[in-house]
């Protein structure tokens, strides 16, 4: 996963509440089998119109079509729990989402992808957003735990801190369970399987269900 | 003991390590796997040449992206056809079930998962998909994940998770007379609003939930995400155990005997502590519809689209005035007024037996309105072949509706069930998000009576008048 540590960037920003991910990312595009290249599918009907021309949508629009941060408003990324929202914000660049609140699969997705997304609510949110509009770049800096607003104050935020240490080192936390927790997930589940065998389905009957499917 | 709550019971019994900083990894029971968010999970696994830790513990159907027509013949070539394949083949690869798309067991995960009993009480169960809530109905802790959370749990059978807080939703009262859990569902998240539930897992409980089928509770539970809880619980009873037993991947035997002995500890002791209460009346509840383009931007059916003129918050307003320009409505119009093109009956939400058959009882004996077109998508071949053995099928034809395979259709519109820009659809399904059921498409959410009812009349109408409306 790509680190994230420090960045300066303009940030764009996206006044508006309830930005579900099939705004983000919409559903037909779903059917593509790859994680790379989504960035041209981002805000897809935001972003074109229905003739193939470019809208004036915040993400087209300079400086913001360079930016890195992205702020957004209420319960950013609420609804289906498509990776992809977070892959297509990735490739087109934005690597830090700033909003009051977020969808919870989203926000949990961001953090397997190199994406940090923080959340700054209420008066310091309004102050993000005005600042954003102005198109001055903003350092948003993980190590610290701030986001530094032009000419303005350090804003603090919270992360937990193995999210932060994963973001920070790049980490590959699927690899980091195998290495560190592989033994604990193997003696649990020799416990488990005597107190609840009940949950185990390596007894033949998944076999036989299958075995009276068509398979087609 | 200190009392704890159905959610804490689950969870403790699945915490293989505490970390220091107070997050958990959580044993994984159980995984569906679907063709959207699989392909990348199986190709990540390869890529890093891991081993697939569990194959008995994951089962895989393509719902999303198949057709629901003409379902004999091979699928045209494309994307979907690609999808579907590429999900075939990383299933006899890392030797996990697959159910086929033409198997008398096929169904839309959340629909086919409990109909196997590969959904039970006290497991952990996830899915790439957020509608997995749905299971928990069972009174397991079920949760939509992404991709990569997918990919984990193939590897790793586990998920690094920090423990949600609780919140209880206490429903009293009795439902009225053509008001149905959908009204309750969507009551709630106009209440407490769609991010209402953030950070939540949510237990139904009160009264209401005994006179509740486990189809109303899948309902219920189904579609707790759009409140923004991932998690969504119902403790089991008697009807959980009545509906669980004898399926093909329940426990049988002693083996069952001793699951129910556990399931009947698991409901919330007296005196545990939920983090939040709301409390929801259902006695006085009319049937619900959707006016804007989220699923708490609702209102009873007998009211008028909203003003956005009087909300006072700035960022609500503004949310408000592009739903209404969105859905092409105006403030002030009686919401029985709105007419319809389309109505769609089906999804992970509404398209089970109980659904299908309260929605034939509406039609039966009625014709569909000429300005509708009106769609039936089972949630599953099960639930097909069981509603074609009642006749369903029969009484749907004759008002006009069409009949379908089954598959998630056009509740997410990956297939070619979608509306065409600037339609608009009274629809049993989840989200009425924008383009969600096809580009430009406008979606009004309401439960399948209310839909099958507006089928009828051509637009929006309360169920409760359509007895008198000839």
């Amino acid at each position: 996963m790509e680190k994230f540590t420090r960045l300066t960037s303009v940030a764009a920003p996206l006044a508006e509440a309830d930005v579900d991910t099939d705004i983000i990312f919409p559903a037909r595009f779903l059917l593509l089998l790859d994680k790379a290249g989504l960035g041209k599918h981002l805000f897809h009907e935001r972003r074109h119109r229905r003739d193939g021309g470019m809208t004036d949508f915040v993400l087209n629009t300079p400086p913001f079509n360079e930016a890195r941060i992205l702020v957004a408003d209420a319960n950013f990324g609420s609804g289906s729990s498509r990776e992809q929202a977070v892959w297509a914000l990735a490739d087109f660049g934005i690597r830090c989402v700033i909003a009051p609140s977020f969808g919870e699969i989203f926000f949990s997705n961001c953090f397997k992808n190199g994406v940090l997304p923080i959340v700054i609510t209420g008066e310091a949110h309004a102050n993000v957003m005005a600042a954003a509009r102005t198109g001055q770049p903003f350092t948003v800096d993980l190590e610290a735990q701030t986001v530094l607003l032009p000419n303005g104050p350090a804003l603090s935020f919270d992360i937990d801190p193995w999210r932060k240490r994963a973001l920070l080192l790049g980490l590959d936390e699927i690899g980091g369970i195998l290495a560190d927790d592989a033994e604990d997930i193997s003696a649990f589940e020799a416990r488990h399987r005597v107190d609840n065998p009940w949950l185990f389905l390596d007894d033949g009957r998944m076999e036989q269900l299958l075995s009276q499917g068509d398979g087609k | 003991m200190t009392a704890r709550t159905l959610y804490e019971k689950v969870w403790d019994s699945h915490v293989i390590k505490n970390y220091e900083d107070g997050t958990s990894l959580l044993y994984i029971d159980r995984h569906l796997v679907q063709e959207v968010s699989s392909p990348q999970a199986f190709a990540g696994l390869a890529a890093e040449g891991r081993k697939f830790r569990r194959p008995d513990a994951h089962i895989a159907v393509a719902d999303h992206a198949v057709p629901t027509t003409d379902r004999h013949l091979p699928l045209p070539e494309g994307l979907a056809a690609r999808q579907v394949a590429r999900l075939k083949d990383n299933c006899a690869r890392f030797g996990i079930g697959y159910i086929g798309m033409n198997d008398a067991r096929h169904g839309i995960v959340h629909v086919m998962g409990p109909e196997l009993g590969f959904t039970l009480p006290g497991a952990t169960l996830v899915c790439g998909d957020s509608h997995t809530s749905t299971h928990g109905a069972f009174g397991a802790i079920a949760f939509g994940i992404g991709a990569s959370e997918c990919e984990c749990v193939f590897a790793t059978q586990s998920l690094r998770q920090r423990k949600q807080k609780t919140m209880r939703v206490n429903l009293v009262g009795r439902l009225g007379d053509g008001v149905t859990v959908k009204d309750i569902i969507l009551a709630l998240i106009a209440r407490i609003g769609t991010n209402g539930g953030v950070g939540y897992a949510i237990e139904y409980a009160g009264p209401v939930i005994g006179q509740l089928s486990m189809e109303a509770r899948m309902t219920l539970c189904n579609m707790s995400i759009e409140a923004g809880s991932r998690v969504g619980m119902v403790a089991p009873d008697e009807t959980t155990i009545a509906w669980v037993s004898g399926r093909p991947l329940a426990p049988a035997g002693a083996l069952l005997d001793r699951a129910i002995t556990y399931w009947k500890g698991l409901p919330s002791d007296t005196g545990a502590v939920f983090d939040r209460e709301v409390d929801l009346d259902v006695s006085a509840l009319a049937p619900q519809v959707s006016w804007g383009t989220n699923p708490g931007e609702t209102a009873s059916v007998t009211g008028l689209v909203p003003d956005p003129t009087v909300e006072t918050d700035p960022v609500k307003r503004q949310k408000m005035e592009r739903s209404l320009a969105y859905m092409n409505l105006k403030p002030g119009t009686p919401l029985e007024e709105i007419a319809i093109d389309r109505v769609f009956i089906g999804s992970c939400t509404n398209g089970r037996l109980e659904d299908l058959r309260i929605a034939a009882s509406v039609v039966s004996g009625r014709k569909v309105a000429d300005n509708v077109a009106a769609i039936v998508v089972p949630g599953s071949a099960t639930v097909r072949l069981q509603a074609e053995a009642e006749g369903l099928d029969r009484v749907f034809r004759d008002a006009g509706f069409e009949w379908r395979d089954s598959g998630c259709s056009m509740c997410v519109a990956m297939n070619d069930d979608r509306l065409k820009p600037g339609e608009r659809c009274a629809s049993t399904s989840n989200r009425n998000f924008e383009g969600r059921q096809g580009l430009g498409g406008r979606t009004h959410l309401m439960s399948p009576a209310m839909a099958a009812a507006a089928a009828i009349a051509g637009h929006l109408i309360d169920i409760r008048k359509l007895e008198t409306m000839h």
